[in-house]
């Protein structure tokens, strides 16, 4: 078959802060990039992020230091992180901030004319650079019109479901447009991959439709490991009411502004959990306060809990958390600054993902890197807020550095296997061809139900089995489904796609979770319900072999001795 | 619950009708759960754009009962009860399927937009700088105002007119503490600001409340008339920042 084909140098896949960025940096570099996303431009994920963007720039307080941010991430995710991400990211984050400061982003200011930095979980000092309650939208308008100006080629609505290779190395992606249901293939010397997370894969999640772990299945799909699968972090603080919302998220901007967390009683039950940090402790251990809470019959009426920021006052309120006055007034008739939410946590952010070189972002394959929240290792057991949107840019321009270099190396264009892009495009229309009544969102369903009881905040050995099988049949049932309709921005189709992703993501995660026989930042076992220093040391490593899922551990990486000091003097 | 009936349009650029389908109603449900009901149980292939369904990234306009509205933020219980809740695409921009149409012209608008270059030894920028632009920077691109605006949508003149939300745009970049780029001569040549004539039907429209008439296309043609009539005085306040 003939498909429409399109040539560049470097392919990045999602068009989020860290695909975004990453193409910045390959165009900057001089060579030719195109960029691809599921949705419209100016759309993905990214641009829901309310809170900040975390950045030692000591603007606020002065005694923050790289090392400081560097010793509070390390410590959030309770030491498991690869430590030479955690200080690039550390060292580099304020630099990529003035940068989208220079390409015309504007932050909220202090009153001398710096940057203002407010409070956050986890975080010893002041730290998150803001713009209100809308800072992810603030930096995707920045790059994206930085990148459209930057003569990068976005292709929109496109949705890649292979990666191709020649030998070993990476040579091109197969997509189909949404608006036509035609395929498209790249032709290419190197892919970033930026595709964001997997939350779609929980009942109850703050993530929005296009997170269904698509980069985590397509690496993993071409033998690229995955690592930290069993980390998935829950944000303690989602919408519980009205139904349609639940999941929805409630920055942990509230609580930076001085939102207290209460029960049913009025207490600030956070004394009991962590009277050190309260209501602003990492995300893990209020997510498993509020959780206790409610299951222990002191919750609020729609089964979450209270959060209350009406001792402020209504017009700094409306100033500094517009979006989120907005949300609960329009949304929940509730006027936040008169009354209190209610809350509860909600799935937000995967740990876990592609394995990557520190400082270039090259997976196990020779030429696919990756970027974003589709990696691992930045983040450890448990990521700090804020730590993500710095993540996006730090990495992304790494990664668009690491890709540029080794396409530059590469004389040709690898060859594509005209084999393996048939079958790709025919597994795709196959669903088209089969008979049956089952429908993709029954399936999607009955995932996010499992997922939601089995592997969820906390876990079990018994559920993560029960998972794991249901999981598996849910596989089978997905392999025979059929589609209605016709090509054209068909989301049923796109839906059979997407589980394919979700399946793989959500079988990863309850592997790596059965595999971690202790309780450690975001994942916690119930059988387990303590640290185990000889898990402390290890990654779970998720990989294909012989077409099956294969769960094995590494080391963690060998910090250096000046860093360890440099952890001690911070504890 | 009760039900409730959608008439929701079925067809692609070739034509279509609307289709009946009956929702059951939960509390506080916005006009896009209704959608996905009728996705996940009746019609797996209903075409709808939306990716947040939290009023934040603009992908999920539409024209419900007749008015342009973002169908994440349209709770149930605002539109008139005991009769059917119709769901039409917006009507500005070409269908492709269902609900979803081609807004690629915007895109296509925005690329011709001379982009924000920052002085070389840019100012400090005070709150009260970020506060004056911030209102034009919240636009979270839903072209709700582009669909209701007579000029595109009555008058088809896509080719001459960047729009409202493009007014909005230029607004924010003109109007940034460190900007020297000089669009006069686009604002004034190929925006088409001239064929607004101030209904206020945008402002009226926008879900971020964003006053696009007074506060960014009023000014907009105050600047284009001062900056052709007074040259200097347009240099001297780029100069001095205040533009
Ligand atoms: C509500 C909310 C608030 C948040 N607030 C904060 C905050 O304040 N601070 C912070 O640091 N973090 C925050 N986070 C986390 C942070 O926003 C995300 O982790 C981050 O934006 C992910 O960015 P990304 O670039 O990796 O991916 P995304 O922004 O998710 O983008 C992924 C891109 O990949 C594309 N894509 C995916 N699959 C495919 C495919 N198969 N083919 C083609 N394209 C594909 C998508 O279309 C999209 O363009 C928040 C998250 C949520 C949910
Ligand atoms: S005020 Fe101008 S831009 Fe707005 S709708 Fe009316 S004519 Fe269109
Ligand atoms: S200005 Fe308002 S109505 Fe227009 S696109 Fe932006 S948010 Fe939507
Ligand atoms: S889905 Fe994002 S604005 Fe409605």
């Amino acid at each position: 078959m003939n498909y429409e084909t399109h040539e560049h140098d470097v392919l990045v896949i999602g068009a989020g802060g860290a695909g975004l960025r990453a193409a910045v940096e390959v165009s900057a570099k001089g060579l030719s990039v195109g960029v691809v996303s599921k949705s419209l431009l100016g759309k993905a994920h990214t641009v829901m992020a309310e809170g900040g963007i975390a950045a030692a720039m000591a603007n606020v307080d002065a005694k923050d230091s790289w090392q400081t941010h560097f010793s509070d991430t390390m410590k959030g995710g309770k030491f498991l992180n690869n430590w030479r991400m955690a200080q690039l990211h550390a060292q580099e984050s304020p630099d990529r901030i003035r940068e989208l400061e220079d390409w015309g982003a504007l932050f909220d200011r202090t009153p001398d004319g710096e940057i203002l930095q407010r409070a956050f979980g986890g975080h010893t000092y002041k730290r998150l650079c803001h713009v209100g309650d809308r800072t992810g939208l603030e930096m995707i308008r920045t790059l994206q019109d930085k990148g459209v100006h930057s003569g990068i080629d976005v292709y929109m609505e496109l949705t890649i479901f292979r990666l191709l290779k020649d030998g070993g190395k990476i040579a091109g992606a197969i997509g189909y447009w949404r608006k036509t249901g035609e395929f498209v293939v790249f032709k290419t010397k190197a892919i970033v991959l930026a595709t964001g997370g997997g939350g779609k894969a929980y009942q109850i999640t703050s993530n929005s439709w296009e997170c269904t772990g698509d980069g985590h299945a397509l690496a993993y799909e071409a033998g690229a490991e995955l690592i930290d699968m069993e980390f998935f972090q829950f944000h303690p603080t989602g919408m519980v009411w009205p139904p349609g919302v639940k999941g929805l998220l409630v920055t942990e901007g509230v609580r930076g502004e001085g939102g207290l967390l209460t029960n049913n009683k009025k207490e600030r039950f956070m004394q009991r959990y962590d009277p050190k940090m309260m209501e602003l402790s990492t995300r893990d251990m209020v997510a498993r306060s509020i959780y206790t809470e409610v299951k222990e019959g002191r919750g609020s009426p729609h089964g979450g809990v209270f959060l209350d920021i009406s001792h402020l006052a209504a017009e700094r309120v409306k100033k500094k958390l517009p979006s989120m006055y907005h949300q609960f007034k329009e949304l929940a008739d509730v006027d936040i600054t008169r009354e209190p939410m209610e809350v509860g946590p909600t799935a937000h952010y995967m740990m876990g993902g592609v394995r990557v070189d520190a400082e270039t972002g090259a997976s196990t394959i020779p030429g696919l890197f990756a970027c974003g929240e589709v990696t691992g290792g930045m983040h450890g057991a448990n990521r700090l807020g804020g730590n993500s949107l710095s993540d996006l840019v730090v990495f992304g321009r790494r990664a668009g550095m690491g890709a540029a270099e080794y396409a530059r190396k590469l004389n040709s264009f690898p060859l594509l296997d005209q084999g393996e892009l048939e079958k790709a495009a025919k597994d795709m229309e196959t669903p088209f061809q089969r008979s049956g009544d089952e429908n993709p969102y029954q399936i999607h369903r009955e995932l996010q139900e499992s997922m939601q009881s089995l592997v969820g905040i906390f876990r079990m050995e018994e559920d993560l089995k029960k998972g794991i099988n249901k999981i598996e049949e849910l596989k089978h049932r997905a392999a025979k489904l059929a589609v209605k309709g016709e090509r054209t921005y068909n989301p049923g189709w796109h839906l059979v796609g997407d589980l394919k992703s979700l399946l793989t993501v959500s079988e990863a995660v309850a592997n790596a979770a059965l595999t971690r026989k202790e309780s450690r930042g975001a994942h916690s076992r119930i059988d387990y319900p303590n640290m185990d220093e000889k898990f402390g040391k290890l990654n779970v490593v998720v990989s294909r072999k012989n077409g099956e899922m294969n769960i094995s551990t590494s080391p963690v990486p060998e910090m250096p001795e000046e860093l360890k000091r440099l952890l001690a003097e911070n504890k | 619950m009760p039900d409730v009936t959608f008439k929701v349009f079925r067809g692609d650029a070739k034509g279509g009708q609307a289709i009946d389908y009956p929702v059951p109603i939960a509390p506080g449900m916005v006009v896009l759960d209704a959608l996905h009901y009728i996705q996940g149980y009746l019609a797996p292939d209903l075409a709808v754009r939306w990716n947040c369904k939290a009023a934040k990234c603009g992908s999920c306009s539409a024209e419900v009962n007749g008015k342009p509205a973002l169908m994440c933020k349209t709770r149930l219980d605002s539109l008139p009860t005991g009769r059917p809740i119709t769901v039409y695409p917006m009507k500005t921009f070409p269908v492709i399927k269902d609900l979803v149409c081609d807004v690629s012209w915007n895109y296509d608008v925005n690329k011709k937009i001379p982009p924000y270059r920052p002085a070389k030894d840019g100012r400090k920028i005070y709150q009260e700088d970020v506060d004056r632009v911030q209102e034009f920077r919240k636009c979270i691109e839903c072209f709700l105002c582009q669909d209701v605006c007579h000029v595109l949508r009555e008058h088809e003149k896509k080719a001459e007119f960047a729009g409202p939300r493009f007014f909005v745009r230029l607004a924010g970049l003109e109007m940034h503490p460190n900007d020297i780029t000089d669009r006069s001569e686009f604002l004034k040549n190929s925006s088409g600001l001239g064929l607004c004539n101030i209904t206020k039907c945008c402002t009226e429209v926008c879900p971020e409340e964003i006053h696009i008439t007074d506060n960014a296309i009023i000014p907009l043609k105050e600047r284009v008339a001062d900056r052709f009539f007074d040259p200097l005085r347009w240099v001297f306040a780029k100069i001095f920042g205040r533009k």
